[in-house]
């Protein structure tokens, strides 16, 4: 795949109307970069070989994300990593993805170009192949240049078994690297902030993922902090087990860019999305091992433990926060969208 | 009811300036702060400059907060 | 911020803790201290400090959230004129989920109102220089805020940009802690004065508690060490029988304040009688345009208002008075909650509820 991506100049609607424009648009700004031999086809569906052995798994996400092109990814790039990444939580191998576009009349050649790349290295560096997709466009206003939805389908092997079920009281949590580079990026670009230093964290995990299987550590679950962040597994989690979740403050990794864009918006630096995250709940005498695995891999450097699992009294709440200062709070999900606090 | 930041002044102009926190750079009035200087840290609100760092001042609360976590130290 | 830094603030927060006991101790009854800054209110629920304190000191929480001390009929005339066509309604974002006597600027926004969230007045003139629509600014605000509303005035005087006007909101804090002094039902030995109000008023600006109501205070700054030793001077003063406003924050607090932030105040702004969520009228408590920038002042502007309603049963007005503790109005953790706000104190994240709710709140009732 090493060619180019070639997307029209003006966009009109026409590629969208499944005619000649628009097996122009796939064969010259797609194929030469997503190409591959279920993909060239151009067929109404893509037949598979037979799965490996094991339970298959299958999810789906939509990305919206706004600006679309952003320090460290786009909205290419993060879609095919978001999706990888939802498999590898439930302990799957991804295998295929389905790519379908949304695209707005008139939006820019280079932003479907720069996206269609982004797609296509991050399938080569999680080893997927984009087997199905789809582009629509409709009319200049009705949508806000390129939306993508996926699927995507991989296999559990034989014998692992990953999910909520399996934690229990004494389980370490730990995660994969700093929070919030995703999110406190997102929110720089769009209020003015300029960094160096600032970089979307998007990135695939599934080989993160394999080499702490593969390490022996008792892994129990697995979650990655997109929306809402840490703070929103954790919750979530923490209702989903019954049990509760103590977090320190002080061990959670921040980068000073990302606090630095937390302060100066007044953002909470645990509901930022992260986009190349994992959140770990492992057996307590394996944490050691597991932070090992994780650290072994190129994005697992500044990986910790982050908290600890502990029972729950009847109708009390499942996440606390061990404070920097000292204290203890309840943490509850933040209502509605972020709101930079001014005053 | 008032979140401010302390950045420091890297750059002015005659009423605006570029400010920066670890990295993080944004441009800001110097409207309520005409005579600020280049390499003062300046609290920063809602897009202004609304006031200074008085650097000794801020040297003796450091001081203070590392006098009160030895007294925790010390048994 | 670094690791090591946090380490040390963490091991000055015990050490003031503490100290906090000790002095509590010489002090020998109970003592209840009120901050009236949002900000402080976040600073509090999240640190988690009430809980640190020993037993008998208690802090309140009074009126220290703008948003939450906005009447109603603000929202109402703000919402109103974002149904005029061709406006563009501009607001910090803490006014998008505050109920009305109809709908929140949130739903009012996904109904098609053009109403968009900015994080400086200046953000709300590039939207006025960019769009050429009639651009309304939420002007809501203590005094820390109200010199960069004023600020952006000027600009847009000097650069003729006529389509900015402000409705506005500014409040004076001041007034409001006579208000407080002088009611009977409030019982404070001292207060937590805010430090960025005070970087722009100067800390002298609360003399009076002490000199003529023998109210103490200490001016603080926002990090749990700060706050701590604004409570250990406050105790220590009432263990001493002493009364006096002191300030802590020297490091951007000076006794008389910022004069040129002063200045453009003045220009444009004078002191009104203002309604306060709670309070009902403070004197000289709130900031009027003054009549030669009529043309600035989206209030003159004629609108249909719907009756005022204040949702039944909440006692917002009380838990800003720092009467009663949130857990005392019937709808707290109710139907009244984060998730589903009814109070302005609950949907501002520095609203009093909102913050009792993040501290307090260990279990399902």
């Amino acid at each position: 795949m090493t060619t180019t991506s070639r997307a029209p100049a003006t966009l009109l609607l026409a590629h969208g109307s499944g005619g000649r424009l628009t097996r122009e648009l796939v064969r010259e700004a797609f194929l030469p970069v997503l190409g591959n031999p279920f993909l060239a086809t151009l067929t109404d569906a893509a037949v598979l070989p037979e799965l490996p052995p094991g339970r298959p798994a299958l999810t789906t996400d939509a990305f919206v994300v706004d600006p679309a092109v952003f320090p460290g990814g786009d909205l290419g790039y993060l879609s095919v990593v978001g999706t990888v990444n939802d498999l590898a939580m439930v302990g799957a191998r991804p295998l295929w993805l389905t790519w379908a576009l949304v695209l707005e009349e008139g939006a820019p050649g280079e932003l479907i170009s720069t996206c269609a790349t982004g797609a296509a290295r991050a399938a080569a560096e999680s080893g997927i192949a984009i087997v199905a997709g789809d582009t629509k466009v409709v009319p200049r206003g009705k949508g806000d240049g390129i939306y993508a939805v996926t699927a995507g389908l991989g296999v559990v092997p034989p014998g692992r078994d990953v999910g909520d079920h399996r934690i229990v009281a004494g389980d370490a949590v730990l995660v994969s690297g700093p929070i919030g580079d995703h999110g406190a990026t997102i929110m720089a670009c769009r209020h003015g902030l300029g960094s160096d230093d600032l970089r979307s964290d998007c990135a695939g995990e599934a080989a993160l993922v394999e080499a702490l299987f593969a390490s022996g550590a008792e892994v129990h679950s697995l979650h990655d902090p997109t929306r809402g962040g840490v703070l929103a597994v954790c919750h979530e989690t923490g209702e989903r087990c019954g049990l509760r979740i103590h977090l320190d403050e002080l061990a959670i990794p921040v980068r000073p860019q990302v606090r630095a864009v937390c302060d100066v918006l007044g953002l909470e630096v645990l509901s930022l999305a992260c986009e190349g995250r994992v959140v770990a709940w492992v057996a307590a005498r394996d944490a050691g091992r597991a932070l090992d695995a994780v650290r072994g891999q190129g994005d697992g450097e500044g990986a910790a433990v982050i908290g600890r699992v502990t029972e729950r009294g009847a109708g009390e709440v499942g996440l606390v926060l061990e404070t920097a200062a000292g204290g203890r709070r309840p943490l509850d999900l933040m209502s509605g969208s972020d709101l930079p606090r001014i005053c | 009811m008032c979140l401010a930041i302390p950045m420091r002044l890297t750059e002015r102009g005659e009423l605006e300036g570029a400010v920066e926190l670890d990295g993080v750079r944004r441009t800001v009035s110097l409207m309520l702060l005409p005579d600020a200087k280049v390499g003062q840290h300046l609290l920063i609100h809602a897009g202004y400059a609304i006031g200074a760092v008085d650097e000794a001042e801020a040297e003796a609360t450091l001081a203070l907060l590392r006098e009160l976590a030895d007294t925790m130290v010390d048994p | 911020m670094t690791h090591d830094r946090l380490l040390r603030d963490r091991a000055a927060v015990a050490g003031l803790v503490r100290r906090i006991a000790d002095a509590a101790a010489r002090l020998g009854r109970p003592a209840t201290y009120m901050e009236v800054c949002g900000t402080h209110t976040h600073a509090v629920a999240a640190a988690g400090l009430r809980r640190m304190l020993p037993d008998g000191i208690r802090l309140v929480s009074g009126p220290g959230c703008p948003v939450c001390v906005t009447p109603v009929g603000y929202l109402d005339r703000a919402l109103a004129l974002a149904t005029r066509p061709g406006t563009v309604l501009c607001t910090f974002g803490d006014l998008m989920r505050v109920p009305s006597s109809t709908v929140t600027l949130e739903q009012a926004r996904a109904e098609g109102r053009d109403v968009r969230i900015v994080y400086s007045p200046r953000d709300a003139l590039a939207i006025a220089q960019a769009t050429g629509q009639e651009v309304v600014f939420l002007a809501v605000g203590f005094e820390t805020t109200t010199p960069t509303i004023a600020a952006a005035l000027a600009e847009a005087e000097a650069s003729g940009i006529p389509n900015f006007q402000i409705l506005p909101g500014s409040k004076l804090v001041p007034p409001a802690l006579l208000a407080l002094v002088d009611d009977p039902d409030l019982e404070v030995h001292g207060f937590l004065l805010p430090g960025h109000v005070s970087v722009l008023t100067g800390w002298e600006a609360f003399r009076f508690l002490a000199e003529e109501h023998d109210v103490p205070g200490a001016v603080v700054g926002f990090a749990p060490t700060d706050i701590l030793r604004g409570v250990l001077e406050l105790l220590e003063q009432n263990a001493g029988g002493r009364c006096a406003i002191v300030n802590l924050y020297g490091t951007v607090v000076s006794p008389q304040g910022n004069p040129t932030a002063a200045a453009l105040v003045e220009r444009f702004f004078a002191p009104a009688d203002d309604s306060w969520r709670g309070f009902g009228e403070i004197p000289h408590s709130g900031l009027a345009l003054r009549p030669e920038w009529a043309h600035r002042d989206a209030s003159r502007i004629p609108v249909v208002l719907p009756p005022p309603r204040e949702p039944a049963g909440c006692r917002c007005g009380e838990v800003l008075r720092g009467v009663i503790d949130p857990p005392e109005c019937p709808l707290f953790d109710a139907s009244c909650s984060p998730a589903t706000p009814v109070g302005a104190c609950m949907v501002s994240s520095e609203g009093t509820c909102s913050a009792w709710f993040r501290q307090e709140r260990w279990g399902s009732a």
